[in-house]
């Protein structure tokens, strides 16, 4: 057996293309998938019987389902249901995100709930009003807790990405499988892609690992 | 001046809080004594309404507390709270904590509110903490730190509950201090203690409870040498 990455060299720009792709989606999904597992933690934990029906309801949906078929249904249904052509972009994005927030909002509930009941009540007890003790007291709190968690959800969007190759999205993945068709190659593109995805998340890990230690000043 | 009236609480069948009617005057220190489970702390939770009661109503100043919604938040910036466990914000420098409340809620500029909170920690004996977190502190230290921080928002009420319980017993004296040098300074003050030494010293009145009633209501001077009530013999006996 003979590896040749020469042959797979000329394309590498056209990968690295894939790169940015990769990242456009797994930031905007964090992000977006962050912000609504934050409202749906701030529903599970308020005392209002219909908000805690309606997330609950939600995270079993998104956590019972596989993405993939999400994704698909996402991309194929809207579609057929509303005229609406609806881009991969779009329904890669919509979908990792609606997905992520179901499983960051179990994390941050997780979060909330390990936060000492004594500390909501000294910021009531001061005239702070519920939604600002929450924001300021609890959730920096929560986040300090449970980051480890957080980024692991984070690195599994990232990797989770590639799906959206099925639904014909140019990522990383899709890249080194077109390499590999025009050259007939297939272990160099995607071992190449694999060492991409590695540096990545090592990446990430290391810059939340430089953040833990930043929150962890008041220890 | 604050007011309970018929105020009652019950968790599930449990009834904590039965028909307590008083008032407290402004200015006055109350100390209120009595048996674990008696039902001390959820009526001092009561007062700022960290318990809503089940029936009856918590009375400040001619306005009902009891029972309200958002209305709340502002009549609670007029009522501090010291807890057990001191309950310091762990994410926040000693100055944060002090700063927090009183930027956000009486919109303090940062430097005035900094150089009251200064004030308040020299007050308490801990201007050289101001730039550590609490997780650098001792017991005694948290508890002066929660008690300016409670002060920084100008309170007319201060409730404390059990507020040396979780303290070693070397540290309990720089707290009491701390309580005793704010008594009879125009704040109100409520607190909820097991130390009878420091009740007779700081009260004007003591409230002593039982099976959630206020079943003696006199002066620190009738209550400890003459108590009218058999449970109070009993309860003032075995711990003294």
């Amino acid at each position: 057996m003979k590896l040749d990455f020469g042959l797979v060299l000329p394309s590498l720009p056209f990968l690295a293309q894939g790169i940015l792709v990769t990242l456009q989606y797994t930031i905007i999904s964090i992000t977006f998938g962050f912000i609504l597992g934050i409202i749906l933690a701030f529903m599970k934990v308020s005392h209002v019987r219909g908000f805690q029906w309606f997330a609950n309801a939600y995270t079993s949906i998104f956590r019972g389902t596989p993405l993939l078929v999400q994704l698909t249904l996402f991309y194929f249904a809207i579609p057929q249901l509303t005229g609406y052509r609806i881009s991969a972009f779009e329904a890669g994005v919509l979908t990792f995100s609606l997905n992520s927030g179901a499983y960051v909002s179990e994390i941050i509930r997780a979060g909330i709930k390990a936060v000492n009941k004594g500390q909501l009540e000294a910021a009531l007890s001061l005239g702070i009003p519920y939604p600002t003790a929450m924001r300021d007291i609890i959730l920096p709190q929560a986040i300090k807790n449970i980051l480890p968690a957080l980024i692991n959800e984070m690195i599994d969007l990232l990797k989770e990405s590639t799906l959206i190759s099925v639904i014909g999205e140019a990522d990383l993945l899709r890249r080194a499988n077109i390499i590999a068709a025009e050259k007939y190659v297939y272990f160099e593109p995607l071992i190449m892609v694999g060492l991409i995805y590695y540096v990545m998340v090592m990446a990430l890990s290391w810059t939340a690992k430089r953040f833990e230690r930043r929150l962890q000043r008041s220890d | 001046m604050i007011k309970t009236q018929h105020l009652s609480k019950r968790f599930h069948d449990l009834h904590v809080l039965k028909d307590i009617s008083i008032e407290i005057p402004k200015g006055q220190v109350v100390v209120i004594l009595g048996p674990s489970g008696s039902g001390k702390s959820t009526f001092l939770r009561s007062i700022n309404v960290l318990e809503q009661p089940s029936t009856g109503k918590v009375v400040l100043d001619g306005t009902v507390i009891s029972g309200q919604g958002f209305a709340l938040d502002k009549i609670r910036q007029k009522i501090g709270m010291v807890f057990q466990h001191f309950n310091l914000f762990p994410h926040m420098t000693v100055l944060q904590n002090l700063m927090y409340a009183p930027i956000k809620l009486k919109k303090w500029s940062k430097n005035s509110s900094e150089k009251k909170a200064l004030e308040l920690l020299k007050r308490v004996g801990l201007t050289d903490k101001a730039n550590v977190y609490p997780s650098k502190l001792s017991g005694g230290q948290k508890q002066r730190v929660a008690i300016a921080r409670a002060l920084a928002m100008e309170p007319e009420i201060l409730l404390f509950d059990e507020p040396t319980s979780a303290l070693d017993p070397e540290m309990v004296r720089e707290v009491l201090d701390v309580i005793k040098s704010l008594a009879h300074t125009g704040i109100t003050m409520v607190i909820v203690t097991h130390l009878m030494g420091f009740a007779q010293e700081v009260a004007d009145r003591i409230l002593f409870m039982d099976h959630g009633k206020i079943i003696e209501d006199s002066s620190p001077k009738t209550f400890f040498k003459k108590p009218e009530t058999k449970r109070a013999k009993a309860f003032l006996e075995k711990i003294l």
